[in-house]
């Protein structure tokens, strides 16, 4: 793993709320790269909110994002992409219709050489097949056929496609949100696997998932929101499912006093 | 943009001996014997065989084969002549290239409605201009030539942008220009179809016995399929039916795009109502009610989903043909030619309910 100390992706003091509803309220969070960092909250944490500030999808209404130590303005998923941070969605934002190979490509196809293929954009498709065999198989995923519908895949190659795809895109950092939610024990295995692979390549991944064990089987970090804040970061070898769970629910925090003093200053606005 | 593979991309290996370039196996052998099974037997992708006769425009092809021998068989001397398959071709010919436009649209999950009055109002349009140019010659033609195409190419980027950027159900929006377009037609001409022989060498001339408009409409299939199947354009196109969301996550200009493939069809239209002009001489303002529904009912025979998605170029010239090869081919046999409405509908619900099961099976899995 190449770690430094200097975190590729960082949110400081992130607010954002929906009318009367307060989802972020002072929200850091910070991930090295290649590291493996697992988000965790109770429904309605804030988990997606930040995820959706951090990637372009939602503008917060304060507090700073920094890539590379550098403040960035985050505007949309486009700009995201720029800073070379890609997606998993959790309901896999994937073309079904189309072949892997494509759905890799989309939106940043390969055309054919010369002023009659750069006109029309004439595709270039086995060069884009070549290239997905090759990108699937550095991460030693399990998509078998690059030219087949991604409908007639496996739950598993789906998601690999989708994994695969953000990997294959992402200098810095991949979100994924509940990859294995769907999947079968088998295939979860697999996408773990993935996961650690992306890992290994020096990308920091963020994931978001309610499954404790898993959390702490695949993660080097698990950093907790709770009510729209960080109450918690905890080494994933140093902790456990019930020492997790705590933090989720209240009953631990090892952040900041600052923060508390957030809190109840909020509290008297209220 | 032709960064291929994740940063690192040489083989993990070379780095790394612990980490191995081909398929990961888990360190517990019997979980890897497990992943191995699973990855040989549920995991394996269908055949191309399979794929190829789970679509439906290879049996909608069969169909027209089999009705194409049928009537060869029966009425040799009259069906299988070059004087009949002609006149099938340039009476298909109009229809053929409003069907192409049409199936851009519904690919991407649309539908234009309002092919047939652009196709009027634009050959009323092109009446006018070739009036307002006067006389006769090529710079007539011109004039109504491009006339007809800029009433199209500017009614279908109005109907485009209505439904990406209003938001407004494709249905509703064509059904809107549908009357439109016929009305404005109406107040142009005054009610009364528009009569003009200047294009008369293009609707009856020939090359090497292949009428002018069969030529253009195959000119129109040929560039149409490039432009669906080889293009960019066409990528986006199929990924707009497929999953829209997913092609503006990836950073594709939905709404854009979507004027594009409306503005095409509309274009498309626009050809037509010129190439109609050419063939009758006449605006046929009553005429091209049906055209609409014709033309869905081709693309749909041909394999195309109206979920969006799938289809091709191909299947909707198999689409055009089925009923125009059964129209031709009753009324050579002597039977009532609307037998052909009756059997055309039935093998169109049939098409669809194809397509639906499918889609099922598909989401069951």
């Amino acid at each position: 793993m190449t770690q430094t100390d200097q975190p590729v992706l960082e949110a400081r003091g992130l607010t954002k709320s929906y009318g009367h509803v307060q989802a972020l309220r002072g929200a850091d969070f910070s991930i090295r790269p290649g590291e493996i960092v697992a988000l965790i909250g109770d429904n309605g944490a804030g988990k997606s909110t930040l995820v959706k500030a951090l990637s372009g999808a939602l503008q917060p209404d304060g507090g700073q994002i920094l890539v590379d130590g550098a403040p960035v303005n985050m505007s949309s998923p486009i700009a995201a992409r720029h800073y070379g941070i890609e997606t998993v969605y959790q309901d896999l934002a994937l073309a079904p219709e189309l072949d892997p190979a494509a759905n890799l490509y989309l939106g940043r196809e390969i055309t054919r050489g010369g002023p009659i293929g750069k006109f029309f954009g004439l595709l270039n498709n086995k060069a884009m097949r070549d290239e997905a065999k090759k990108s699937f198989g550095t991460l030693g995923s399990i998509v078998q056929s690059v030219d087949v519908p991604v409908s007639t895949l496996s739950g598993g190659q789906r998601q690999s496609v989708a994994v695969g795809r953000a990997a294959a895109w992402a200098d810095r950092v991949v979100f994924m949100d509940e990859p294995t939610a769907a999947l079968g024990v088998v295939q979860t295995e697999k996408v773990l696997q993935l996961i650690r692979r992306v890992a290994e390549k020096g990308i920091a991944v963020v994931l978001v998932s309610h499954n404790m064990p898993q959390v702490l089987e695949v993660s080097d970090r698990v950093e907790v929101l709770r009510l729209g804040r960080r109450v918690a970061r905890f080494t994933a070898s140093e902790t456990n499912v019930e020492q997790l769970v705590a933090a989720l629910t209240g009953g631990f925090s090892n952040e900041p006093v600052a923060v508390g003093a957030a809190i109840s200053g909020e509290e008297q606005a209220r | 943009m032709t960064r291929p593979t994740p940063p690192g991309a040489e083989p993990a290996s070379a780095e790394d001996p612990n980490v191995d370039n081909a398929v990961i196996t888990h360190p517990d052998p019997k979980i890897a014997a497990v992943e191995r099974a699973a990855d040989e037997t549920v995991e394996k992708p269908p055949s191309m065989l399979a794929r190829v006769l789970g679509s439906s425009s290879i049996w909608t092809a069969g169909i027209l084969a089999v009705f194409l021998i049928v009537f060869s068989v029966l009425k040799p001397e009259q069906f299988a002549t070059s004087f009949n398959v002609n006149n099938l071709l340039s009476n298909a010919a109009i229809l053929l290239v409003i069907s192409v436009g049409m199936t851009f649209v519904i690919i991407t999950s649309g539908i234009d409605l309002s092919v047939g009055s652009v196709l009027v109002l634009a050959a009323v349009v092109s009446v006018k201009a070739m009036e307002a140019v006067g006389g006769e010659g090529t710079a007539v033609v011109l004039a109504g030539l491009g006339a007809a195409l800029a009433v199209g190419i500017v009614a279908g980027a109005v109907n485009g942008s209505l439904v990406a950027f209003a938001k407004v159900p494709a249905l509703i929006v064509t059904l809107g220009s549908l009357g439109a377009g016929l009305g404005l037609a109406r107040i142009l001409s005054g009610g009364i179809d528009l009569r003009t022989a200047a294009l008369v060498d293009i609707g009856f001339g020939d090359l090497w016995g292949i009428k002018y408009l069969v030529l253009i409409a195959l000119a129109v299939v040929v560039v149409g399929a490039f432009l669906l199947h080889l293009t960019r354009f066409g990528r986006y196109t199929y990924a707009i039916g497929s999953n829209d969301e997913a092609a503006r996550r990836s950073g594709v200009n939905v709404r854009l795009h979507l004027v594009k493939v409306y503005a095409l069809s509309g274009f498309l239209a626009g050809l037509a109502g010129f190439m109609s002009l050419a063939k009758f001489s006449t605006t046929g303002i009553g005429g091209h009610s049906s055209d609409n529904l014709n033309a869905i009912a081709a693309v749909v025979l041909g394999g195309t989903s109206l979920f969006g998605g799938i289809g091709t170029i191909i299947g909707t010239v198999i689409g055009v043909f089925i009923p125009a090869v059964l129209e031709n081919g009753f009324v050579i046999l002597g039977i009532q030619p609307f037998w052909q409405q009756v059997a055309v509908g039935a093998v169109l619900v049939a098409a669809v309910w194809f397509d639906q099961y499918k889609r099922r099976s598909r989401n069951r899995s």
